[in-house]
């Protein structure tokens, strides 16, 4: 399938997808949690009749739209990205892949911008109660396009519900509902809108905490917070029990990558998590001096992950070297058995073209061979490479991600609490010290988030498709210089663009609720 | 209910709807024809503004279309996503380009802190305007004259040309459709403007446009389609899957398939009288005709690419790649659930429908541009 692997294009492929990925996820969160406040105010205000309801909906609108539009421009690459740089991916997976993507136009963005026209220029068109339908209509979809989004990229960590078919040379969908209720993607969509949730409410308690500072709309400013606050904490706990759900489904079916988010290299009964750490150089790593620095907890990572506290969880070497005690197979095992499987099907298509039916009519039956796919086609993406290094992913990157979004997510819980408790005494106006630090926030929430990303999706490679597909078999046979020219490209229009957001954002912020308008 | 059909049928099925979602997007793309024309329609920052903010109300429909038209194709002719995305890269690429600077620039535009500045953001539009249709267009036109790429045995693409797609903008009979998209989307949209603003400049104004954009539009798309009846097609033999050329195949789909030469007859007429009520007889609910008129006429021209045994993305250099309705598609398992999402369609239509029709009641004003909270 691969004659010669072009590092290079598919080290910038990859590099010009998680760009553009994760330029788009800077300005989807954002969108995900503040529709729901946005809605909630109105709610308000149409229950109230008071217009300085309607004055604050309509300033976190604003602000809404600006970062909007910039979500939209995002996205629509990652839409065809799949088929400009992925292509071979999207023949091998497209018979599933491409669903969930139709499905989120038909049902959720059309729903989003049709009801977001309303919201914006329907207040003095339609009457309250359906001006306020379409504010939460707008949420709803919202949130209905990161279901779908994240049904397609639960699949690529977890593939459930298909088969491979021989003869197209491709995977094919057998059950929609196994891949639409998979437990990871159900762990992932809660986890990803609870994230967006808390974001969101970190970005409306630092603009009113900048309000209140400058003593200027401060009845505003105080009613936002405490909508913030209550929604914060509440979308933080289930945050936190959501990534404890997602971590529990790394560990079955993406054992690695538990491996490498806790910097765990060699196996034990009864592991400890890892709170705080500093790792070693590689070198040192490998030889068996992980940590640096470490604070453990013993027993907890085993407890977590499997409910046990003396269970066994996998660590590196295991899946490197194998452990047959534990039932693990080495890479370099799985990498005989992956060359089986592709072989196999070689030999299927060369039956098929030399025209003898026989031999491919009964190579073709293989394939429901259940022995035959459990034990070898099961691992048909290892047989791509033989570097056994290449299936380990980046265990920093991987690891020190993962404890910054989990070490900032029980921070913003506990500074949710503090506002709320503080807000409850009546004393936020006075408390200058949390309000200073407020705004200072914001760009954490965003950290944490994009780290939650790099997890995700550096901790699972090489795979594009878990244990069937590596990115070397993933990408389009083009250029590097390509690729690199088109990676320069949206490196520096999204820069631009975002520099004008921002820049647009913060006059706005500045003009405060009073001024809104657009014009002048 | 759709387990009950034959693959082929399914296909086939899905081919309609990606026709229907084509031919909706040629029809709003009036909001790209729009964008090239608000430097002639607008003489000033006011008439600009409210060229801009009626626009502006509808590009996310365009943008939808768009995105939800590629989504559809992937679910259900992954191979055409595959071999023609990744394969006719650069003609995608700045297809793609000219939607980002799009989709920023009516937010931006006019806000304090824009960075770039209005006239940027403009220019953008009228970019998006140009190279989106054209290049739309064009891409459209490879479906009738192929391009040039092998698939080998486990259907993977390679391109054969060097320019990766660009290459098809040197065809003339592609260039025809480009700019017959491109022209028809300015005649559309002066047609959108005399409806929907109430100011006497801007009407006369696009009047006149009507005009100036329907003559070449009217030569480019009969050259097109003139010569489309002539050009040999890339037929399919339905029982051994063999794709083969054929004389004159698309004018024979015309006569095999009589529905879908009526559909392409009423379509022209509409698109003609609504260009003509409006310069002739100073209507301004032309577009109401032309609008209907270029989603029926665009809808043909789709299923006589893909249907009736023919290769709606053929490969020149290489006949027997060509992608057919039957060998592109998702499985049958797919298709099927697929179309039960595909029922959600006509619900979609109805609300976007009603919600238009309750914010299009009036007319846009100057006093609206002055005094609305949110404009762009
Ligand atoms: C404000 C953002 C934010 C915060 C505070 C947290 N997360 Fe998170 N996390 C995300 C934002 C995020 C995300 C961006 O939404 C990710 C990326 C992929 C995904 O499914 O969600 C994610 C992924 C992600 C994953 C990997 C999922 C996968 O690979 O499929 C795990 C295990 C956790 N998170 C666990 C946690 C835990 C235990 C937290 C403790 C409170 C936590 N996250 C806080
Ligand atoms: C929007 C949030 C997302 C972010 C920030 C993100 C981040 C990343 C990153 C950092 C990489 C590169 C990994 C590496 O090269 O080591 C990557 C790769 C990739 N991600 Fe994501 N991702 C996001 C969402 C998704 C989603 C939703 C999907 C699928 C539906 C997806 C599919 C892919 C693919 C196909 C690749 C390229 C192949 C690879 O390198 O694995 N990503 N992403
Ligand atoms: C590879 C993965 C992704 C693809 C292909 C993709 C595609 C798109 C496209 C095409 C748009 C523009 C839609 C329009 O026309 O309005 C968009 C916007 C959006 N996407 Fe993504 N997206 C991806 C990742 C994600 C993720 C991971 C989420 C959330 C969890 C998400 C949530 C949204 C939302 C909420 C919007 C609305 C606009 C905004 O950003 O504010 N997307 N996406």
């Amino acid at each position: 399938m691969i004659q010669s692997i072009d590092w290079s294009l598919v080290d910038w492929s990859r590099a010009q997808f998680a760009l553009t990925a994760m330029y788009h996820w800077l300005f989807v969160p954002l969108t995900l949690g503040i529709t729901w406040m946005i809605a909630m105010m109105e709610t308000i205000y149409v229950r109230t009749g008071d217009p300085e309801w309607k004055k604050l909906t309509q300033f976190w609108m604003k602000l809404f739209g600006i970062n909007f539009a910039i979500g939209v421009a995002t996205g629509i690459i990652m839409e065809f990205e799949f088929g400009t740089n992925w292509s071979n991916y999207s023949w091998f997976v497209g018979d599933i892949f491409g669903a969930p993507l139709a499905i989120e136009g038909i049902m959720a963005f059309f729903m989003e911008s049709t009801f977001i026209a309303i919201m914006f220029f329907g207040w003095n068109k339609v009457s309250k109660k359906f001006h306020l339908v379409s504010t939460w209509l707008v949420a709803i979809g919202a949130n209905l396009s990161a279901l779908w989004i994240l049904v397609a990229n639960a699949w690529m960590q977890s593939p459930v519900g298909t088969s491979f078919n021989p003869e197209t040379a491709r995977n094919e969908m057998t059950n929609f509902w196994d891949v639409l209720f998979s437990p990871v993607a159900i762990n992932k969509f809660l986890h990803t809108i609870t994230s967006g949730m808390v974001l969101a409410a970190i970005f409306v308690i630092g603009v009113s905490a900048w309000f209140l500072l400058r003593k200027r709309e401060t009845r505003l400013a105080l009613r936002s917070i405490t909508i913030a606050a209550i929604f914060g904490l509440l979308s933080s706990v289930f945050v936190a029990l959501s990534g404890d759900g997602s971590a529990k489904q790394i560990a079955k079916v993406q054992p690695l990558k538990l491996a490498a988010m806790e910097g765990l290299y060699d196996g034990t009964e009864g592991a400890g998590l890892v709170a705080i750490g500093i790792l070693n150089s590689k070198e040192k790593r490998e030889s068996g001096d992980v940590f640096a620095v470490k604070l453990e907890m013993p027993k907890l990572l085993s407890w977590m992950a499997y409910g046990d506290p003396d269970q066994f969880v996998a660590g590196i070497n295991d899946f490197k070297n194998g452990n047959p005690g534990q039932g693990i197979l080495s890479t370099g095992e799985k990498i005989q058995r992956g060359k089986v499987a592709r072989g196999t099907l070689t030999e299927y298509k060369n039956a098929r073209a030399a025209g003898n039916i026989v031999k491919s009519d009964s190579l073709k039956l293989v394939f429901k061979d259940q022995v035959f796919l459990d034990t070898y086609f099961k691992y048909f993406g290892y047989g791509f490479v033989d570097d056994v290094n290449y299936y380990i992913p980046n265990v920093p990157l991987t690891f020190y991600s993962f404890h910054i979004m989990v070490i900032l997510g029980f921070g913003f819980m506990v500074f949710f609490a503090l506002i709320l408790f503080f807000q409850a005494r009546g004393e936020l106006p006075q408390r200058k010290f949390w309000l200073r630090i407020a705004p200072w926030l914001i760009p954490l929430a965003y950290i944490a988030s994009q780290s939650g990303w790099i997890v995700a999706e550096v901790g699972r490679q090489p795979w594009t498709i878990q244990d069937l597909l590596p990115t070397v078999a993933a990408v389009t046979k083009i250029d590097a210089g390509a690729v690199m020219v088109t990676f320069a490209l949206f490196a520096v229009t999204f820069t631009v663009l975002a520099i004008a957001e921002v820049s647009i954002m913060l006059k706005a912020i500045k003009n405060g609720p009073k001024n809104h308008g657009g014009t002048k | 209910m759709f387990e009950s059909l034959s693959h082929l049928a399914l296909q086939q099925y899905w081919w309609i709807i990606i026709s229907v979602l084509g031919s909706i997007l040629v029809f709003l793309m009036f909001v790209q024809g729009g964008q090239t024309l608000i430097r002639h329609l607008g003489k000033n920052d006011l008439e600009r503004t409210m060229l801009v903010n009626s626009l502006g109300r509808k590009w996310e429909f365009t943008f939808t279309t768009l995105v939800t038209f590629g989504g559809a194709l992937f679910a259900s002719f992954p191979l055409f996503y595959a071999s023609s995305f990744g394969g006719a890269y650069w003609v995608w690429i700045l297809i793609l380009f000219a939607f980002v600077i799009q989709a920023v620039s009516y937010e931006f535009r006019s806000k304090a802190g824009n960075f770039l500045g209005k006239n940027t953001y403009e220019a953008f539009l009228f970019i998006n305007g140009l190279f989106g249709t054209v290049l739309i267009g064009t891409a459209v036109g490879t479906f009738f004259t192929g391009s040039q790429f092998t698939l080998n045995e486990m259907n993977q693409v390679t391109w054969d040309g060097p320019a990766r797609g660009l290459e098809a903008v040197l065809n003339i009979q592609n260039l025809a459709l480009g700019l017959s998209v491109f022209f028809l989307a300015r005649v559309l949209a002066s047609l959108y403007f005399m409806n929907n603003i109430d100011e006497s400049t801007i009407l006369t104004r696009s009047k006149r446009h009507v005009l100036i954009n329907a003559i070449p539009f009217l030569v480019f798309f009969l050259f097109f389609l003139i010569r489309l009846m002539f050009l040999d097609g890339f037929a399919v033999n339905p029982d051994t899957g063999e794709v083969f050329m054929e004389k004159g195949k698309y004018f024979h789909n015309f006569m095999e398939m009589p529905v879908v030469l009526a559909l392409l007859l009423i379509g022209v007429v509409g698109v003609l009288y609504g260009m003509g009520a409006a310069v002739l007889a100073s209507k301004t609910n032309g577009i109401w005709f032309a609008g209907p008129g270029t989603i029926l006429t665009v809808f043909s021209l789709f299923l006589i690419a893909g249907l009736n045994n023919t290769s709606f993305y053929p490969s020149t250099s290489s006949l027997q790649s060509s992608l057919t309705i039957v060998n592109a598609s998702s499985s049958k398992f797919t298709l099927t659930a697929m179309s039960y999402v595909s029922l959600l369609v006509p619900f979609v239509i109805a609300y976007i429908w009603y919600t238009w029709r309750a914010m299009n009641k009036k007319k846009l004003t100057r006093d609206e541009i002055t005094t609305e909270d949110h404009v762009y």
